[in-house]
């Protein structure tokens, strides 16, 4: 493409890039900017204006308790599920690439969750928890199964974290399997020879080669947990008395059922700070422990 | 994929207890699907008081998947979210390999100003786009409530992935000194990215339909916002809102259920390789 005026190249660029360019600030960067706008208004979603209101959103969300026990709710499932994910994603990757027969096959298996949208996997799994474990707790008198997991506020948050790991784990086992494939096998042949066991040798050779992965992985796991939404809805609906109501679940009732789309907006917008700050805090953390073969 | 084997004690008997180990725990995954299962072939009072029951005692029905079919509006709902699934997928590969490739192949500010804005906008999350969405095409140009929007919309959403993933392949796979010969032979600019490079892009292209199409099949809050209308549900819409319905009738819900999961299994049980591989590409790239 050696297009000489300025016009020539306009047209080439308009004719290969122009359709993608277009679609993409159309719903992309137009929304985006006009969605900060929108924060400083105090649209209803109804009416053609919207009065503008300066900081007044930020100020309700400082007010709105509700958002931040959401948040503070929604780092505490953050936490607890991204390390039950790469933890169980990882030994899985382990196992399954430690030399047994069958290989592809289990592979697969781990992975059919990530198959199905989050709003049917929610409604499997509630019939698992309010009908299948309470029938197995009562017929073998099992206290901890004997009532329904989503109407006890703690088990209800247990069993988010349950199907969360469930549904993640074989994802991110997939990437952990391509990392370990990737470790040059000189090198875990190398340790052996000068001796190193087996657990030092994944201790202090694959895992350091192993870092790139973990960064993947942790990266994807805190912002698919963060932004949680089809799960929560389907499978406790943010209950019960709203005890599991993640903070992306409250973003959407304070703009699309309180009508407050102005606030709602703005606490879009803060969410999206911290969540891009923690991926790339976690990202720039990873880089550093990078190793070289 | 080659088989490597990583880690130290590789005696049988160890190797026969991972197996054993991971053989158990494949079947502790597959158990909430075995329970849909089972349950969707029984009546709606055995559901309740014996769901872990195989077989229903009173024999098996298929009553369930009869009611469930007509009453979830089943092959509507398919046929939507098979024409709003390869219409977008279609379009997102087609306009994302011809950007990637003017983006490559020159180096104009224009190029690079696009691809650094489509970069960086990957770490955007919808739902800091759904509100300004709404209210920019919903109450300001009226244009929810159908499926050309949707599929507009999902363009938009795909694009910055799919010119991503065009552009690493494209600069690292693709040889220039073919174009140059197809431009030597009389090739338009058109024809030389239709006949020449995109024949070159399947490999990446087959990853592309595979994340693409897993993530609008099963998409829901986005169809939530724009499709209103019953008769416009996707395949998750129409589940959700059939949940909600018929709750308390379990045995259809099962059947619902059942009858949502299948078509994406049944898929997966033929191109499972496919599949894989494209979601390992998929994400390792980006």
């Amino acid at each position: 493409m050696n297009e000489k005026t300025l016009a020539a190249k306009t047209k080439t660029f308009l004719m290969f890039a122009g359709p993608a360019v277009f679609v993409f600030i159309a719903v992309l960067i137009v929304p985006l900017v006009y969605g900060v706008y929108l924060t400083f208004t105090s649209w209803d979603g109804i009416s053609n204006n919207k009065p503008f209101v300066g900081l007044n959103n930020y100020i309700e969300v400082f007010k709105d308790k509700e958002f931040w026990n959401s948040l503070v709710l929604t780092l505490k499932y953050v936490a607890v599920s991204v390390v039950f994910i790469n933890l169980i994603a990882f030994i899985l990757a382990f196992l399954v690439t430690s030399g047994i027969k069958g290989q592809n096959f289990l592979r697969a298996g781990f992975f059919t969750p990530n198959l199905i949208g989050g709003v049917v996997l929610g409604f499997i799994w509630r019939f698992v928890f309010a009908r299948a474990l309470v029938s197995f707790g009562t017929a073998f008198d099992i206290d901890i199964f004997s009532t329904s997991w989503l109407s006890d506020p703690q088990k209800a948050f247990w069993a988010m974290i349950i199907v969360t790991t469930w549904q993640y784990s074989g994802y991110m086992m997939l990437i952990y399997i391509a990392g370990l494939m990737g470790v040059p096998k000189d090198l875990t042949e190398a340790a052996s020879i000068d001796g190193a066991t087996g657990f030092q040798a994944t201790r202090h050779v694959v895992l350091p080669m192993m870092v790139p992965s973990f960064v993947i992985c942790l990266f994807l796991s805190i912002t698919r947990c963060f932004m949680v939404y089809d799960l929560n809805l389907s499978l406790t609906e943010g209950g019960p008395f709203a005890a599991t109501r993640m903070v992306a679940m409250h973003v959407y009732k304070k703009a699309f059922e309180a009508k407050q789309y102005g606030t709602g907006q703005a606490e879009a917008l803060i969410l999206f700070i911290i969540v891009a700050i923690i991926g790339i805090t976690q990202i720039y953390l990873g880089k550093r422990k990078e190793v070289e073969a | 994929m080659k088989k490597q084997v990583i880690g130290g004690n590789k005696t049988r008997a160890f190797l026969i207890v991972k197996m054993f180990f991971l053989i158990v725990l494949l079947l502790a995954y597959m158990v909430p699907f075995f329970l849909i299962l089972i349950n969707s072939f029984k009546r709606k009072a055995t559901v309740i008081k014996e769901p872990l029951v195989l077989i229903d005692p009173k024999g098996i029905t298929f009553e369930n998947f009869i009611n469930a079919f007509k009453q979830m509006n089943y092959p509507l709902a398919f046929l939507n979210s098979l024409i709003i699934s390869v219409i977008s997928v279609t379009f997102i590969i087609i306009f994302a390999a011809m950007a990637a490739y003017v983006f490559v192949r020159t180096k104009w500010a224009a190029s690079k100003f696009f691809f650094a804005l489509m970069i960086a906008s990957m770490v955007v999350p919808f739902q800091v786009l759904m509100i300004p969405l709404v209210s920019i095409y919903g109450s300001s140009l009226g244009m929810l409530n159908s499926k050309s929007s949707l599929i507009f919309f999902y363009l938009g959403f795909g694009m910055n992935l799919a010119v991503f993933m065009y552009h690493g392949f494209i600069k690292s796979s693709v040889p220039i000194s073919l174009e140059e010969a197809a431009k030597l032979d009389g090739c338009t600019k058109f024809q030389t990215f239709f006949l020449v490079v995109l024949p070159l892009l399947k490999s990446i292209t087959s990853t592309m339909i595979v994340l693409d199409v897993l993530w609008i099949w099963n998409d829901f809050l986005l169809p939530s916002l724009v499709l209103g209308k019953k008769e416009l549900y996707t395949l998750p819409l129409s589940t959700y809102s059939f949940y909600g319905t018929y709750s308390n009738d379990l045995g259809k819900i099962m059947a619902g259920l059942v009858m949502t999961v299948l078509p994406v299994i049944a898929l997966y049980l033929f191109l499972q390789k496919h599949i894989i591989s494209g979601i390992v590409s998929g994400a390792v790239k980006s």
